[in-house]
């Protein structure tokens, strides 16, 4: 099995508090890989290291090394091309205020397709590989905010699929929806890491446990624990992450 | 006793909120009751060149600046890091808002009138103007600007977009509301400029045939009426130059808000 990601020694600083300490990980293809850990703890800072989301943030420092495939994407790698291969999901839903067919269309646009009958068969297939086609099929020039906070959610997941990534980045994907669009979006997960790898961040260590192929533990800006999920639930190395998956904080 | 307090404050509200109302209402129905019946074809038609130089210089004034009001305020709202210089920026463009407009009249007077000989003419007013608006222009599309939601942007950049792409494509599009309001609050500037446009535009009757012709807008033409002429209708007619200029800025505001929304819908 190889990996998407390898991470070593990466430290993150914001100013003069350090967010990540020395964490050093690999993450393996087509599988899911979940973050999880209380507030605060550097998960959702970990994800957005690797496309590089933290750039645009004033006064952020990065040292150490995140390979993807091999190449370093801190070291001569163009933005763009980076996020083209890592998609990803916000904790919000974010879709634009643009038809649901120009929302999908955008990822593609960028990279410089115009081709009508081509994106509109990149449109279909994306909203089929993230099961809202049956439901937008009839209304692709309506706008995007006209649909359910559950329907958006698996929107903006097409969006990041029509740029076809190797990798999709989720960050507390379901955290805003209701249990129901909650479970849709699980599952579409787990279909999904047929074709690429999946990093999710989670507050909900029940998701991570129904999903995740492997499991993260992050505090304090530190991986305290990272193995097999089943591992990790049934029988955690450090005393920590027992507490932690067993409710004594967090 | 916080009950009674409350209903006071709101009793209070509420009076200067129909004071404010009525002192508008009765200017409007003063000006239209005065202006109304001196309406007349001919008088219309005696008003056809100042309607023209009017609409020219709206048009003018708005060509030279929306593409640079509209450019800083990108400049401002999606590029400039904070810190100092941007602070600055925005001090200076909030001291050009406040200074009257007299002075850019004689400044646009001096500087194109007669260093650059373009005399009175539209270029003179246009470019005038154009400084003059640039203010309002800047800071009601910057805060459109900033009032798109973050999570548009982080989007856009997340699928790879630069920033250049996400604001002309996502951030521009979702604010072009707040420019369009810009833009409408910068013509009612330009409409009931008076000062300016008198030292600028000039008050050539004749209908401007090219950029640098000279030309009588509304406004002016009414100040003239009201202080300069010696016949007896004078007011009355004045009054009616009011009334007309109070249709033409509704009707712009009218066109504008149509338009968008025929183009959103």
């Amino acid at each position: 099995m190889s990996n998407v990601f390898e991470i070593s020694d990466l430290d993150l600083f914001y100013g003069n508090f350090q967010a990540l300490k020395k964490v050093n990980m690999d993450v393996p293809e087509r599988q899911v890989t979940a973050f999880i850990g209380p507030s605060g703890c550097g998960k959702s800072t970990l994800l957005k290291t690797l496309n590089r989301m933290n750039d645009a943030i004033e006064g952020v420092k990065i040292t150490g090394q995140v390979l993807l495939r091999g190449s370093d994407i801190y070291q001569g790698m163009d933005v763009s091309k980076l996020r083209k291969r890592v998609g990803m999901v916000f904790q919000n839903p974010n879709p634009f205020p643009l038809s649901v067919f120009d929302n999908i269309a955008y990822g593609p646009r960028t990279y410089g397709i115009r081709n009508k009958s081509k994106l509109q068969g990149i449109v279909e297939h994306s909203l089929k590989k993230a099961a809202i086609w049956d439901e937008v099929k009839d209304r692709l020039n309506k706008s995007a905010l006209s649909l359910s906070g559950g329907q958006q959610q698996r929107l903006c997941i097409a969006r990041a699929l029509a740029a076809e990534p190797e990798v999709l980045l989720m960050d507390e994907p379901t955290s805003a929806l209701d249990p129901i669009s909650t479970l849709r979006i699980e599952d579409l997960v787990m279909e999904l890491k047929q074709d690429l790898s999946v990093i999710i961040v989670t507050h909900n260590m029940q998701q991570a446990a129904r999903i995740a192929d492997q499991t993260a533990f992050f505090l304090h800006g530190e991986v305290i624990e990272y193995e097999s999920t089943e591992q990790m639930f049934h029988l955690p190395k450090d005393p920590r992450t027992q507490d932690y998956i067993t409710g004594r904080f967090g | 006793m916080n009950k009674r307090r409350d209903a006071v404050v709101k009793a209070l509200m509420v009076l200067s909120t129909a004071a404010a109302c009525a002192v508008l209402v009765w200017i409007l129905s003063f000006i239209m009751a005065n202006g109304l019946s001196h309406i007349t074809k001919d008088f219309l038609s005696s008003l056809v060149p100042q309607l023209i130089t009017t609409v020219y210089l709206i048009a003018g004034t708005l060509v030279v600046a929306l593409p640079i009001g509209v450019g800083t305020a990108i400049y401002l709202s999606e590029y400039a890091k904070p810190g100092k210089l941007l602070s600055s920026v925005r001090f200076a463009i909030q001291c050009l808002s406040s200074i009257p407009s007299i002075i850019y009249g004689l400044f646009g007077y001096v500087l194109m009138g007669t260093m650059l000989k373009f005399g009175f003419s539209l270029v003179t007013g246009m470019f005038t103007l154009a400084v003059m608006v640039l203010p309002i222009l800047i800071s009601t599309t910057e805060e459109a600007l900033m009032s798109v939601p973050q999570a548009y942007r982080e989007g856009s950049w997340a699928l790879g977009a630069g920033r250049l792409r996400t604001t002309m494509r996502i951030v521009l599009p979702t604010a072009l509301p707040g420019v369009i309001t810009a833009a409408i609050l910068s013509i009612g500037r330009i409409v009931g400029e008076t000062a300016a446009v008198y030292l600028t535009v000039g008050t050539s009757l004749k209908v401007p045939t090219n950029l640098l012709s000279s030309g009588r807008t509304l406004s002016v033409h009414l100040y003239l009426l009201a202080k300069e002429a010696i016949t007896p209708d004078a007011f009355s007619e004045a009054y009616a130059t009011a009334t007309l200029l109070i249709f033409v800025v509704l009707g712009i505001n009218l066109l504008v808000r149509l338009t968008t929304r025929w183009k959103k819908g």
